[in-house]
């Protein structure tokens, strides 16, 4: 047999020094292509705003905000809480800054600080009773939170109800808003990326591995993890705050499924922990789910088929495997 | 009268919805969140074959349980095979196969008046000024039936026994020549047999949906959370608990507020006692 008498090899790269974060540059072209993988993507980024047409613009502003959705999943998941209730940060912001501007007239500029801030201070205080619960239990509770809370707004009619609150105040330049989209996007991307290697990081992550270790250390992992729950609710809420003021209004449907299942999927297909994999994720889904648009009914269903044949064949996610294809040669080899 | 009567059928329903996905669970340890669309696809499977094949009720029910298994069989090997230890794989894979089910049925069109399946026996019975027709009877007894036939399955049968044998320890089951595999996709087959057979009862009391599955999938996922997610007996604390409370809010506060009644018992019960009512084992390691 053929396949038997060969094998594939992996090699790292020889500028890689004993780990994965340390590394022995020594000419212009490793520097290059150490920055090359950080740089392009951000450049991208911001100058393809400039080339879109109008439509194609929005559904960047929609892949920032799914994004940011994504990244704080990713942050919540890092220190061992697994939500699939991003709508609540979501939810959260939205009708903080819609109700901010609708009954007291606040401009943008103070509305959207206002929801990032209470948002995850609401967040935090909203999830803290069941903050000691791990895995599936944590992630069931967070599925129900904002159905629970879209049913309050429906039946008490609070904040407009079923109607919602709407001619709120926009951006005065569409390019405004798409580029606070991609800078916060940005933002929090390297944020949470420096934050998880500093260590700060580091406890949160031990608290995902083993939180008795960090108990017997000394170190109070409710108080830990009640602030990233704030850092990823602040997250999510200035993405809700952003949409509600992009489109000048704010409904029940903020608190929707779509805004829980989207990002998770993002971050499943772009691969956990790296906040790249998220945010990468999430550019693909986004504009990919527009494109099936014209589908209609059936856009929902081949979307989860895609969802599922990715997962099954790639459960690292599609960042892991670029990262190892990009840091590593392959070679075949004759086995003796 | 007629709260403690609508409860008792209220709760036995819930409890049907629940008892597939909380057996799954229990065995091992897959969240399966295509629960709720298996139950409504059953559904349509034996509207299908009554209409277009014209097969009598019992015999296109009884395909419609087999195809459900069936079904969870092959979910188990074409989907979770590749993803068994990795929980948050295993549940957005079952859930996202649960909504394309759930889309391509609503694509198909299968919604309206028209769709629904004929009770068993027509007509009903008065009951203490109460009037209750025969259908709900035969949910009451199904109920009772499935929980005690389940019941004396897993602890008097070798599946069954096997069964528990896997959710006890998977590693030293798999050591005494119980094959996990094996068990584990006869575990999402039953699972997912026992939401067709709730179907096959609860449906004809009313018009068939797409949505329905995912009211489904929420109720069994609210129950077995109140109740424990491995117990059966916190299963039917759970589900009396919220079918009473529904009705319940119902009468004195008004239809709309049903829905949050199972929302806000989680919501407490999670607060209050973290492993459920009757969470037995595994509470501590797992969900705190």
């Amino acid at each position: 047999m053929a396949e038997r008498d060969f094998r594939k090899k992996r090699l790292d790269r020889g500028i890689k020094a004993r780990s994965d974060t340390i590394f022995a540059v020594a000419s212009t072209k490793e520097i290059l292509y150490l920055l090359a993988p950080r740089f392009v993507p951000v450049a991208i980024l911001l100058l393809l705003p400039l080339f879109l047409e109008s439509y194609w613009n929005k559904v960047l502003v929609y892949a920032c905000i799914y994004g940011l959705l994504a990244l704080s999943w990713d942050f919540l998941a890092s220190c061992g809480l697994f939500s699939l209730g991003q709508s609540l940060f979501f939810g959260l912001g939205a009708y903080i800054a819609g109700a901010l501007n609708y009954y007291f007239h606040l401009p943008t500029v103070v509305t959207i600080p206002v929801a990032t801030l209470a948002g995850g201070v609401l967040c935090a205080a909203l999830l803290s009773p069941v903050m000691r619960l791990r895995g599936v239990y944590f992630a069931m509770v967070t599925l129900m939170l904002p159905l629970l809370l879209m049913k309050v707004v429906e039946t008490t009619g609070v904040f407009g109800g079923t109607h919602g609150l709407s001619s709120l105040a926009g951006f005065p330049h569409e390019m405004l808003a798409i580029y606070l989209a991609i800078i916060g996007f940005l933002v929090c991307l390297f944020l949470f990326r420096r934050i998880m290697n500093a260590d700060y990081g580091l406890i949160l992550r031990a608290i995902r591995d083993d939180d008795r270790s960090v108990m017997s250390g000394g170190i109070n992992i409710y108080w830990r993890k009640s602030q990233a729950l704030f850092i990823a609710g602040a997250a999510g809420s200035f993405a809700g705050a952003l949409m509600t003021h992009h489109y000048q209004f704010v409904g029940m449907s903020t608190f929707a499924l779509d805004y829980s299942i989207l990002p998770v999927a993002a971050v499943a297909l772009g691969g956990p922990g790296t906040f790249a994999g998220a945010a990468l994720g999430s550019m693909i889904l986004v504009p990919l789910s527009e494109a099936l648009r014209a589908l209609g009914g059936l856009r929902i269903a081949i979307y989860c088929g895609i969802l599922i044949v990715s997962i099954i064949l790639l459960p690292e996610g599609f960042f892991h495997y670029l990262a190892r294809k990009y840091h590593q040669f392959e070679r075949i080899e004759k086995i003796k | 009268m007629s709260l403690l009567i609508y409860g008792l059928i209220n709760s036995v329903i819930l409890a049907l919805y629940t008892v597939g996905f909380s057996l799954t669970y229990g065995i091992s340890g897959i969240a399966n969140f295509a629960h709720g669309a298996l139950y409504i696809l059953s559904g349509f499977a034996a509207w299908t074959f009554m209409n277009a094949a014209g097969l009598p009720f019992w015999l296109s029910g009884i395909l419609a349980v087999l195809i459900s298994a069936i079904i969870g069989f092959v979910f188990y090997w074409v989907l979770l095979l590749r993803l068994r230890g990795i929980p948050l794989a295993e549940l957005i894979v079952t859930f996202a196969a649960g909504v394309a089910i759930l889309e391509l049925l609503t694509w198909k069109g299968f919604y309206g008046i028209r769709y629904s399946l004929p009770v068993l026996v027509r007509g009903g019975v008065e009951i203490f000024g109460v009037g209750i027709d025969y259908q709900r009877f035969i949910v009451l007894a199904c109920g009772v039936f499935l929980v005690v036939g389940l019941w004396l399955f897993v602890h008097h049968t070798r599946i069954g026994l096997a069964f528990r044998a896997m959710a006890q320890n998977e590693r030293t089951a798999l050591s005494i020549g119980i094959e996990s595999d094996w068990i584990g996709s006869l575990s999402l087959a039953f699972g997912a047999a026992l939401a067709a057979v709730a179907a096959m009862v609860v449906l004809p009391l009313g018009v068939m949906e797409s949505t329905i599955g995912y009211e489904v999938l929420i109720y069994a996922l609210a129950v077995a959370i109140v109740g424990g997610l491995e117990s059966t007996l916190g299963m039917i604390a759970g589900s009396f608990l919220i079918g009473y409370g529904q009705i319940a809010a119902a009468r004195y506060i008004g239809a709309k507020w049903m829905i949050i009644v199972p929302l806000a018992a989680i919501v407490f019960v999670l607060a209050v006692r973290p492993s459920g009512l009757f969470g037995k084992f595994k509470e501590l390691e797992e969900r705190v």
